[in-house]
């Protein structure tokens, strides 16, 4: 709830958005477990089903969330850091991209492209971004890979893609 | 003497070549990894435990035991020289280690962290040894309701004394254990949450969870804050600490050891809070309390020697009751079960060698530790001294290949992308991600207990606190969440953690 419209005090005030969002997560989460959870076999206490364990783990959740939401609406005065602000939605999607893309690639092109890949997508994250150094660190680390994880670990890796490899 | 019987056995599996060589990869990688800042632990844990796959348990279990106190002592050499904590129990080290290193006394500080260090390490050992054996025993008396209940104390302790809010930190834990459901229920056959994907039918990897919510989140976060980070390396002249400084840091190191070494076996307590009472105690005896905050040698003696004397001794509960107290404990669990080692009372009886192999080589990696880092501070310096824009991409791959190599699955790699979209949602609203991991690895635990308790009792849950030894520790964690939400000790933890 970023920048807030409360122009006159008759709306409630929102003491501690932070809060607020982790609550409404609870709920949600608990809520989605508990749904799923109601669709197994509950069973009895003394015999239990699937369902029931995490069903009412759920619905805990569910009230904690509550709990959470509760406080933040009313309760203590807002703290300095109660805010939601300085999302950086960028690096977070280009360091997530960099590892979608490792896992995509890694099968069907092998170890040496997909880190390649992994290592220049995720530099372009950087505020310090350039080019040249970047391709130089996937050209080291891309060495590194190689030696530590294939020959040195032993662990099974295609190198280079599937196709070449015939 | 049993207790000789026991080392001789110990001295035995830890003193072979391999073995010694063991430790000894363990203690320099995790060193290696854990000095880089921004990186915890838990996400050095997950990243290497690729290294371990290719060994014999044995081998496996004294290497990753040598990566986390590695990782330990690499994070203080960070919070010393560059004033990021890059964990909690290092929050307090940074106080006064970094304001020694910005004294110049950075070489000093560093010492009386390694040295406080090895002797705690020691104590710990030798408590873990002592220990373990009766504890074991008591723990064959456990039944399902009593291990429901040592969870539960366990659970809550590892909230109720961190940073941050109870309630939401409980939330975290209750968010863990459901996600530690996910998979196949054992006792019915059922596959619960997994949307019809077969790679979950085995569960969630403990991996992907700690690489995504840990490693990838607190990327993003350090390339957010874009700040140049300084290392005040360069006034290293000499690491020896002056005879005032011995003189001053010893009886330190003794305190802080012996809290350490009792805190550290409190299901759930934790390093940060051995720590943060070390570093109370020393404020409080200290004749001279006006300079802590400014360098007092005994605000980094004491603290370093309370964090690595239970990080020892967390591994009693571990060991013997096979219940890990908190989350970077939890991952050791994982890493063990891999291993093909269900860590329990019965690991001390059915394997010894491996038992008590394992603790003679921890005492053997904290001199390694001693040796290792010293003299090879000026490489860690020059570690610390590569800037950001080259270091995550290499921590990323590292991150990729261990959660792909655990399973050759890419599916966990895109799922492990999502935790990481997670973590960074917890990052942004101050919820505490570690309590989330502990119960993420005790889900099916303390739901098997938890059934078995009932089932045993036909239904009757009056089970929980008819039993005497599990209404004590359900009474213990009651206390505990009221001890966390006492408004004398919120004002004291507040004065620790703003106080820079």
């Amino acid at each position: 709830m970023p920048g807030g419209s409360t122009s006159d005090g008759s709306e409630m005030k929102l003491r501690h958005p932070k809060d607020f969002a982790a609550g409404l997560l609870y709920v949600g989460v608990g809520g989605a477990f508990a749904v799923i959870a109601s669709g197994y076999r509950m069973g009895t206490a003394a015999r239990m089903g699937p369902g029931y364990f995490p069903f009412w783990l759920g619905v805990l959740l569910m009230l904690i969330g509550a709990a959470v939401i509760f406080g933040a609406l009313r309760g203590k005065d807002a703290e300095a850091d109660a805010k939601l602000s300085g999302w950086d939605l960028k690096s977070l999607a280009i360091v997530l991209a960099a590892v979608v893309l490792f896992g995509v690639l890694l099968q069907p092109m092998g170890l040496v492209a997909a880190v390649a890949v992994l290592v220049l997508v995720a530099s372009v994250a950087s505020h310090e971004f350039s080019w040249r150094a970047a391709a130089l660190n996937a050209v080291v680390l891309v060495g590194l890979a190689v030696v530590i994880f294939v020959y040195g670990l032993g662990l099974q890796f295609h190198l280079w893609p599937a196709l070449l490899a015939g | 003497m049993e207790f000789l019987d026991h080392l001789a056995i110990g001295l035995e599996t830890a003193l072979s070549l391999h073995n010694l060589l063991y430790a000894f990869a363990g203690c320099l990688l995790g060193t290696l990894i854990g000095v880089l800042p921004g990186l915890g632990p838990l996400a050095t844990i997950a990243m290497l435990l690729p290294f371990t796959y290719g060994l014999p348990p044995v081998g496996a279990l004294i290497m990753l035991a040598g990566i986390y106190y590695g990782a330990a002592y690499g994070g203080s050499t960070t919070a010393i020289l560059v004033n990021l904590p890059g964990e909690t129990s290092s929050v307090v080290t940074v106080i006064d280690g970094h304001q020694m290193a910005r004294k110049g006394k950075a070489g000093a500080a560093l010492a009386a962290a390694a040295i406080g260090s090895f002797f705690a390490g020691c104590v710990g050992v030798l408590m873990l040894a002592l220990f373990a054996a009766p504890l074991t025993r008591f723990a064959f008396k456990f039944g399902p309701a009593e291990y429901f209940s040592l969870m539960a104390v366990g659970l809550v302790g590892a909230v109720s004394l961190a940073s941050g809010s109870v309630v939401k930190s409980i939330g975290m834990i209750v968010f863990g254990l459901l996600l530690g459901l996910v998979g196949i229920d054992v006792a019915s056959g059922v596959t619960r949450f997994t949307f019809g994907f077969p790679e979950l039918w085995e569960g969630i990897d403990f991996i992907v969870v700690a690489v995504g919510i840990f490693a990838f989140s607190e990327i993003v976060g350090s390339l957010e804050q874009r700040e140049h980070r300084k290392a005040y390396t360069s006034e290293i002249t000499t690491l020896w600490p002056t005879r005032e400084d011995i003189r001053r840091m010893t009886p330190a190191i003794l305190r802080g050891s012996s809290i350490g070494a009792f805190v550290g076996i409190l299901p759930g307590a934790g390093l940060s809070l051995a720590s943060f009472f070390a570093y109370s105690l020393e404020r409080k005896v200290s004749r001279r309390p006006d300079e802590f905050g400014h360098g007092a040698i005994e605000g980094v003696a004491g603290p370093e020697s309370a964090n690595n004397a239970a990080a020892q001794t967390a591994f009693i509960p571990t060991l013997t009751l096979g219940i890990p107290g908190s989350a970077t404990m939890a991952l050791m669990l994982g890493a063990m079960i891999i291993h093909n080692i269900q860590p329990g009372p019965q690991v001390m009886t059915s394997n010894p060698d491996l038992f008590w192999g394992l603790i003679v080589s921890m005492w053997i990696g904290n001199l390694m530790l001693v040796i290792l880092n010293l003299p090879l501070i000026g490489i860690w310096v020059q570690l610390l001294k590569v800037p950001y824009r080259v270091l995550y991409p290499a921590i990323l791959m590292f991150c990729c290949i261990g959660v792909y190599s655990v399973s050759y699955s890419t599916f966990d790699l895109f799922m492990a992308a999502g935790f990481g979209v997670l973590g960074y949602l917890f990052h942004k609203l101050a919820c505490e991600p570690a309590p989330l991991m502990l119960g993420f690895v005790l889900g099916p635990m303390l739901e098997e207990n938890f059934r078995r308790a009932l089932v045993l009792s036909d239904g009757d849950f009056s089970v929980f606190v008819t039993r005497p030894i599990s209404l004590v520790l359900l009474l213990i964690a009651v206390a505990l969440v009221v001890f966390s939400v006492l408004p004398s000790l919120k004002k004291q933890r507040a004065v620790v953690f703003t106080e820079e």
